[in-house]
C-alpha cells in the first residue's frame, strides 16, 4: 500500500474524477488509515508499504503498478501520461526489494493488477479503456497461464478491478453491464459461482473489494441484499468507509497490490 | 504489398492477424461477428488452435468490405480486439542520387489505383500510370506517379514492396460491355451492341463531366471517317485528340484538295498529279506557320483538325522518324510529346483509339486502369497487342474506322449537318 500523503484530484482520466470535486486530503488520511489498520491487525495481513512521491497522486492506488507473480513484478505501462511517472519509482521500489521485473514493450498499455485478476489459474485481463488486448499475449507468455482478455463495455468501469472481483478459486462479484455478451459468457463459464451485483452496489464500487482469506473489505453503504448473499456464502464482510478515494474512481481494491497470491 | 480482391466493385481487403487466448476468451469469434455487423466479409486464412491451456492460437484472417472507407472503419475496430493488418510498415523512402534516375529497388508502378502508407497513414498516388516510380514530397502529404526522366535529384522515392497497396479493379456489378476483356478479340461479334454500348458510355462520361479522349491514326481519314470524327468533335464528345503527323497531314489535304494520299474521297479513284497533294497541304501550313493560323486566315476552312480549333479541344500531334514535312504543330521531340500527352491524359473517363498503333500503345501506357477503352481497328492483331498491355476496362472491336465512327454518330444521333 502506499500513504495518501500527496494524494489530491490534479486531473481527469476517468469519469469519476472532477477537478472541481476535491478530495478532503486529511479524511483520505483518515479512511486510509482505517482501511490500513483492518487489514493488518484484525485480518493480519503483512502489508509492505511504498513510499508516497510527491507530483504523483495516483501513486495511492498500488494496485495499478503492476502484477506481482512469485518474485517477479510486471510493471505497468501506463496509457495516460499523468500516470507513467510512476512506473520509475515502483520499479526502483521493487527492484531493491529483490524482485524481478518485467516489462512489456511500450506499445502495448498494461495497468497492472487494475486489469489483471486472477480466477483460479486463470488470469483475467479487462482491456479497452487502459490496458490493450494485444497485452494479452505477451501476459501469457511471462506467467505461463492462460490469459482471458475480457472488453469493457462501460466507460464509468474502465478497470477490471471495478466491476469483477475474484472472491476465491470459484466465486467473483461482478456486475454483468460493464462488460459486452462476449464477456459475460467467458465469466459464466470460467467462473463457477459468479455473484452479479446491482448497479447501485456497483456505483458504490462494490466489485473494487479486497479478500483475504473469507473475509471481504469492501466499501461502506452496499445494500443489504449483496451483504446476505456474501454472507450465505461464507464470506464475513468488513465495510470500510473510502468516500475520499471514490472521487478518483477506486476504492479499497485499488489502494492495495497483492504481493503474494491466495493459497 | 497488399493487393484488393477483386470481389463486387471496389472491393477492399487486408490480411489480418490475431493471436494469444483468443478462443476460449471469444475474441476470435467476436472479431469476426464484429465485421459482419459492420457489413464486412472475411476468409480464415489459417487457424492454429493450441494444445494446452497455456498454449496460445492464431489466426490469420483476410478482412473484405465494400470499400476503402468501410474496410479502414473495420480495421479500426480490429485494431482494439488485438487484430492487426499484416503489413502495417510505412513505405520506404529512399532519395534519388542522380537526376532521372531511380534509386536502385525502386517500386515499378501499375496503372492501377494505388496508394502508399506514410507515417500510418494511406496516401493515394496521384496520376496513377504504368511504368513509373512515385515520388513522396518531402512534407510528406503527397505522392504522385513520377516518370524516370523527371526524378529530381534527392526527391525521396518509394522503394521495395511493402507499404504499397493495389486496388485491381473489380468487375462491375452491372452488365456493360466494358467488361473485362476476357475472351479474345474476334472479328466476329456483333458490333451494333457493342457500338451501341460505346455510345451510351459516351454519353455517361458527358454527363459526369468526364473527358473523352480520342486517338487516331491516319487510316481514319484514308477510310473516310475524318468527317463523322468532325462530328463527334462539333457535338462536343470529344476533349482531347493524339495522332501524329499522317493524321493531321490526311486531314488537311482532304480539306484542302479532297484527297487522301492522293485518293479523291468523294470518289474513291486516284487523282491525277494527287501523289504530292500531301507534300503540298505540309508546305502551305509551314507556310502560315501552323494549323491554327490555318484556320484563323480561312485557309483550312474543314476538317477534323479545323473542327478542333475552332471547338477549343486541345490535341496533340506526336512526331515519328518517318513524318515527311512535318507540321510546325507536330512536337519531334518524344519527351516532350510524351508530356503533353500525360498533361492531357488527367480527366479522361473514356479513350477512343481507332485505327492507330503506336499512338494508342503509348496513350494507353499512360492511362490509369480506371479509363474505359475502346480500341477500333481493321486489323485484330493490333487490337490485342493493346488489351494485352494491361487495358482494363476496354473492348475491343474490329471493324473499319469509317464504318465503326458512321454507325457510333448514328447511335449518338448526330445527324449530318
Amino acid at each position: 500500500m502506499c500513504r495518501p500523503t500527496h494524494y489530491t484530484i490534479a486531473y481527469e482520466i476517468n469519469p469519476w474524477m472532477r477537478l472541481s470535486r476535491q478530495a478532503n486530503q486529511s479524511r483520505a488520511a483518515r479512511q486510509w488509515q482505517a482501511l490500513y489498520d483492518l487489514l493488518t491487525t484484525r485480518l493480519h495481513a503483512r502489508v509492505q508499504l511504498l513510499p508516497p512521491a510527491r507530483g504523483l497522486p495516483d501513486l495511492v492506488f498500488t494496485a495499478n503498478a503492476g502484477l506481482v507473480m512469485g518474485r517477479t513484478l510486471i510493471r505497468s505501462n501506463f496509457r495516460h501520461p499523468e500516470r507513467q511517472g510512476e512506473e520509475p519509482v515502483v520499479e526502483r521500489y521493487f527492484r531493491r526489494r529483490g524482485f524481478r521485473i518485467a516489462r512489456l514493450p511500450r506499445a502495448f498499455n498494461f495497468e497492472g493488477e487494475g486489469d489483471a485478476l486472477w480466477v483460479g489459474e486463470r488470469l483475467f485481463l479487462g482491456f479497452r479503456f487502459r490496458s490493450d488486448a494485444t497485452a494479452h499475449e505477451q501476459l501469457a507468455r511471462i506467467v505461463g497461464r492462460e490469459v482471458l482478455p475480457l472488453e469493457l463495455a462501460d466507460r464509468r468501469f474502465y478497470h477490471l478491478d471495478t466491476c469483477f472481483c475474484p472472491l476465491d478459486a470459484a466465486s467473483a462479484l461482478w456486475y454483468p453491464k460493464a462488460f459486452d455478451r462476449y464477456g459475460r459468457r467467458v465469466i459464466d463459464t470460467y467462473v463457477r459461482e459468479p455473484l452479479a451485483v446491482s448497479t447501485a452496489d456497483a456505483r458504490r464500487f462494490a466489485c473494487n473489494a479486497v479478500s483475504v482469506g473469507r473475509a471481504v473489505v469492501i466499501q461502506a453503504g452496499i445494500s443489504r441484499r449483496l451483504k446476505t448473499q456474501l454472507a450465505r456464502r461464507g464470506f464475513t464482510i468488513y465495510e470500510v468507509n473510502l468516500s475520499e478515494f471514490l472521487k478518483a474512481g477506486g476504492s479499497a481494491k485499488c489502494l492495495v497490490l497483492r504481493l503474494r497470491r491466495a493459497p | 504489398m497488399v493487393y484488393y480482391s477483386s470481389k463486387g466493385a471496389r472491393m477492399a481487403s487486408e490480411i489480418v492477424h490475431v493471436s494469444g487466448h483468443i478462443i476460449d476468451s471469444l475474441i476470435l469469434p467476436k472479431i469476426l461477428d464484429e465485421i459482419m455487423d459492420l457489413n464486412g466479409s472475411f476468409e480464415i486464412l489459417d487457424l492454429a488452435i493450441g494444445k494446452r491451456k497455456a498454449d496460445t492460437s492464431t489466426a490469420r484472417l483476410k478482412v473484405s468490405a465494400a470499400s476503402p472507407n468501410r474496410l479502414a472503419s473495420i480495421l479500426k475496430r480490429l485494431a482494439r480486439l488485438g487484430a492487426v493488418p499484416v503489413t502495417q510498415k510505412d513505405a520506404a523512402l529512399v532519395p534519388a542520387c542522380k537526376p532521372g534516375v531511380f534509386p536502385p529497388g525502386f517500386y515499378s508502378t501499375t496503372n492501377l489505383p494505388t496508394a502508399i502508407r506514410r507515417g500510418g497513414r494511406w496516401l493515394p498516388v496521384e496520376r496513377i500510370e504504368m511504368d513509373c516510380g512515385i515520388v513522396v514530397d518531402r512534407r510528406g502529404g503527397r505522392a504522385a506517379c513520377t516518370p524516370m526522366v523527371r526524378v529530381r535529384r534527392g526527391q525521396l522515392v518509394v522503394c521495395g514492396t511493402e507499404g504499397i497497396r493495389v486496388t485491381p479493379l473489380a468487375r462491375s456489378r452491372t452488365q456493360d460491355v466494358f467488361s473485362f476483356m476476357t475472351s479474345a478479340v474476334s472479328s466476329e461479334k456483333p458490333k451494333a451492341q457493342l457500338i451501341a454500348g460505346v455510345a451510351e458510355a459516351m454519353r455517361q462520361m458527358r454527363r459526369r463531366r468526364r473527358k473523352i479522349l480520342v486517338v487516331a491514326g491516319p487510316a481514319l481519314i484514308h477510310t473516310g471517317g475524318g468527317p463523322f470524327l468532325e462530328r463527334l468533335i462539333e457535338a462536343g464528345f470529344v476533349q482531347a485528340l493524339f495522332g501524329g503527323n499522317g493524321l493531321a497531314t490526311h486531314d488537311i489535304e482532304s480539306a484542302l484538295f479532297g484527297t487522301s494520299l492522293g485518293v479523291d474521297l468523294a470518289r474513291g479513284v486516284s487523282t491525277q498529279d494527287g501523289h504530292d497533294h500531301h507534300m503540298r497541304a505540309i508546305n502551305a501550313i509551314r507556310d502560315l506557320g501552323g494549323i491554327r493560323q490555318a484556320v484563323r486566315r480561312r485557309i483550312l476552312k474543314r476538317g477534323v483538325m479545323h473542327a478542333c480549333v475552332t471547338r477549343r479541344v486541345p490535341f496533340v500531334l506526336a512526331g515519328s522518324v518517318r513524318d515527311d514535312g512535318p507540321l510546325p504543330d507536330v512536337l519531334t521531340d518524344v519527351m516532350e510529346a510524351q508530356e503533353a500527352m500525360r498533361r492531357q491524359v488527367q480527366g479522361v473517363g473514356l479513350a477512343l483509339m481507332i485505327s492507330s498503333t503506336l499512338h494508342a500503345i503509348a496513350t494507353g501506357n499512360l492511362l490509369p486502369a480506371t479509363v474505359k477503352t475502346v480500341c477500333v481497328d481493321i486489323n485484330p492483331a493490333v487490337v490485342t497487342k493493346l488489351s494485352d498491355r494491361g487495358t482494363f476496362q476496354g473492348i475491343g472491336i474490329v471493324s473499319d474506322a469509317a464504318s465503326f465512327l458512321r454507325e457510333l454518330c448514328a447511335a449518338l444521333r448526330l445527324s449530318r449537318r
